[in-house]
């Protein structure tokens, strides 16, 4: 008898155990309780710069090794540099991860809403400030002032270096436009109108990669801005404004209507972003919406058939009556890439300087990649296409942010996946605006 | 060898290792996440205790809902399918192809051993619409019918997913079931013959009622494994077109991994986790039933 009620003990003790440890476990792990604060290059150095950049962008790892053999050489004796990869999908897990166990590479690709302030990164106080520590090495004016500004504005202070500043616009094919006797639209009706041309002499007029989500969601962003004016979407960020508004509704109705007439072509929802831009660069579309980053593809002689010569570039149109200007160019500067601020030392400090002293014209000179630094020294060899880009960049004024830039990770990918129900009929503009509204209000 | 395994202490010694390695990747983890389902944040944020507030709040999210429903949904219908199916192959197996069914069985058994991720690849390139169109609009085009784009529909790409599930598994099913059939002791189907039972009274009297262990088995297992689909439907159509095929397994990796809400996604685990138990017992009630009826 005693044995049976000793072995029940037992027994009732271990089960106890097995729910209190992992509870106790789960409450012990407070790590993110740190400062706001955000301190260049107040760390201390690491033993080696630790890079960790995303498997789908070879082109920064390859310049930063560049620089490494290059520029950089002394900077890098002092403080090797040593690559981790991540896949993009997996970024937010493995940054959240390596955060928490104090493993997080000196240099690192994060999440957008991770390393703004209110995010957790910067919340434990590991983003560091770049501004500061570039003005203090007396570097900073490398930066260029608009991707400064695009950083600030996305990330909530200069939290990312620029290694990417791409502008977004239509891409069109020059042939095709003038066999059909059409010249760049200046508004959205335009567009429509010559789009409804091009269909009716058979051509695809705007492919875009529906898969992804993202690239239509850019078109209706777009649309708001021109509508509404540049603020459009911090008004919605500070609750000024709602998307259910009707001249944000405008644009979801303008999209929509554009996909209903079949502009963007048979299969464009499930359409992947290579074979999106292969039907442009091989002539059976007439236009895409995209980045500059496109470039990489239209100086690939063996992906553009259409030659670099035939390939133009135009801002997004305006609105009839909108309080936007045809020459707000969206822009970007590629994925965050952060600095460790704990291990943001005086050797760390100086491989960024070193960086932003030399990657605009590697980047430039080495993968036609047109970056957020200045390019100092001469590049040589440059496509056409390129040029134009890097001359038009120089002309912009004033640029927008994109449609989900301000948006919390869930109404992000909400805004994406539900684009397909929108383009294909299955919701309203009405519905996926109200629902992207509630998702915004319920992650605030 | 009786003394050995009457000895307590024995066999303790002998059962512990593989005890312990069970307890540390099984027990530990899902208790592990079972607390965690009572916590709100991340390792890197920290967890805050919350109770039961992630509970109550799955019950009122309606993308974890509508995932849910998928997920039954899916479950219900992959089963019926495979299992019907199976079954049918195992008597065609058993009772018409006999002993020159091995090749049969191997044909129809190969798409078990695919990658799923590579089977969904293929049935969507199958569907694909426009430049790269598939075989299945290149027969709908021959017919006169326009081309039909569907995965942009959560009937179509549901549709797509059920018929490429039946035809990776319902080889695996058939063999599964053939392997019970062929327990049926010989002389019990000849008697039945005798006695006038043939075609499908025979199936519905005497091989349906001898195979159910094995049947409810194969029912168990097919509901355990299409409850918990993920690779497939998001290979497919990454759960869409918008969120309409998500699976809870995905909405679960979205939350725990992508919004780094790592309590919640312990919820809709767990959630998930009891979905199993109660389709199992509940196939395990139904059949107690029939047995004592």
């Amino acid at each position: 008898m005693n044995t049976r009620s000793n072995r029940r003990r037992i027994a009732a003790l271990g089960i106890a155990l097995a729910a209190v440890v992992p509870l106790a476990a789960c409450a012990g792990g407070n790590a993110g309780s740190g400062s706001t604060e955000a301190g260049g290059a107040g760390g201390t150095d690491p033993d080696k710069f630790t890079v960790m950049t995303a498997n789908e962008n070879p082109v920064l790892s390859d310049e930063l090794d560049a620089l490494a053999a290059g520029a950089c050489k002394a900077e890098n004796k002092a403080l090797p540099i040593e690559h981790q990869k991540v896949a993009q999908a997996d970024v937010v897990q493995k940054v959240t991860l390596l955060a928490s166990q104090g493993a997080l590479a000196t240099h690192t690709i994060a999440g957008t809403a991770l390393i703004r302030p209110d995010g957790d990164l910067g919340k434990a106080g590991l983003v560091g400030d770049l501004k500061a520590a570039l003005e203090d090495a007396g570097t900073w004016d490398n930066v260029l002032p608009a991707a400064a500004s695009t950083v600030e504005q996305v990330y909530g202070g200069m939290f990312s270096m620029p290694y990417q500043y791409n502008i977004e616009g239509i891409f069109y094919n020059k042939q095709i436009f003038a066999d059909n006797g059409l010249e760049e639209p200046q508004t959205w009706d335009d567009l429509v109108a010559d789009a409804a041309k091009l269909q009716k002499a058979g051509v695809t007029p705007m492919t875009e990669a529906g898969a992804n989500g993202w690239p239509l969601t850019r078109i209706l962003g777009m649309y708001i801005y021109r509508n509404v004016g540049p603020d459009a979407m911090v008004a919605i960020q500070k609750g000024d404004a709602k998307l259910t508004d009707p001249e944000y509704l405008a644009g979801a109705q303008a999209l929509a209507d554009f996909a209903e007439a079949g502009y963007f072509g048979e299969g464009f929802s499930t359409r992947d972003g290579d074979t999106s831009s292969n039907m442009f660069l091989t002539g059976e579309a007439a236009m895409t919406y995209d980045g500059t980053w496109l470039l990489s593809a239209i100086n690939d002689p063996d992906r553009n058939q259409i030659g670099g010569e035939n390939v133009g570039f135009m801002p997004f149109p305006s609105v009839d009556g909108g309080k936007g200007s045809i020459d707000q160019y969206p822009a970007n500067a590629g994925a965050p890439m952060i600095v460790n601020a704990e291990q943001f030392g005086p050797k760390v400090q100086d491989w960024i300087s070193c960086i932003a002293e030399n990657y605009g014209q590697q980047a430039l000179q080495d993968a036609g990649v047109i970056s957020g630094f200045k390019v100092n020294g001469d590049v040589t060899d440059i496509s056409e296409n390129t040029a134009e880009i890097q001359q038009r960049i120089e002309g912009i004024d004033e640029t927008v942010l994109w449609f989900e830039a301000l948006f919390d990770p869930k109404s992000n990918s909400l805004a994406s996946t539900n684009v397909t129900l929108l383009t294909t009929g299955q919701m309203s503009p009405e519905d996926y605006m109200k629902d992207l509204q509630a998702s915004l209000d319920a992650n605030k | 060898m009786n003394s050995i395994f009457g000895d307590r202490k024995t066999i303790f010694i002998l059962l512990a290792p593989a005890l312990l390695l069970y307890t540390l990747l099984k027990i530990v983890p899902v208790a592990w996440s079972f607390g965690l389902s009572f916590f709100e944040g991340n390792t890197l944020r920290g967890f805050e205790w919350v109770g039961f507030q992630n509970f109550a709040t799955f019950f009122t999210d309606g993308a974890a809902l509508q995932s849910m429903w998928v997920s039954i949904f899916f479950a219900i219908v992959a089963t019926v399918g495979q299992v019907a199916l199976g079954y049918g192959l195992a008597l065609l197996y058993v009772f018409v192809l006999r002993k020159g069914s091995s090749f049969v069985r191997t044909i129809v058994f190969f798409p078990a051993i695919l990658p799923t991720v590579a089977v969904a690849l293929l049935f969507k390139s199958f569907v694909a619409v426009g430049q790269n169109q598939g075989p299945v609009n290149d027969i709908i085009n021959f017919f006169g019918g326009d081309s039909v784009e569907v995965l942009a529909s959560t009937v179509g790409t549901m549709t797509t997913a059920i018929v490429m599930t039946l035809w990776g598994s319902m080889g695996f099913y058939a063999v599964l079931l053939y392997a019970g059939l062929l327990d049926i002791p010989e002389e019990v189907i000849e008697s039945a013959r005798l006695d006038g039972a043939n075609g499908l009274k025979l199936v519905r009297h005497i091989i349906v009622p001898l195979s159910l262990p094995i049947l409810l088995s194969s029912i168990i297992f097919s509901l355990n494994s299409t409850l918990k689909v993920f690779d497939s439907l998001l290979a497919l159509n990454g759960g869409g077109p918008g969120t309409s095929t998500a699976p809870l397994t995905l909405y679960m990796y979205r939350t725990a991994f992508e919004y780094a809400e790592y309590g919640y996604g312990s919820t809709i685990a767990l959630v998930l986790t009891m979905l199993c138990l109660v389709f199992t017992l509940a196939i395990f009630r139904s059949s107690r039933r029939k047995a004592e009826v």
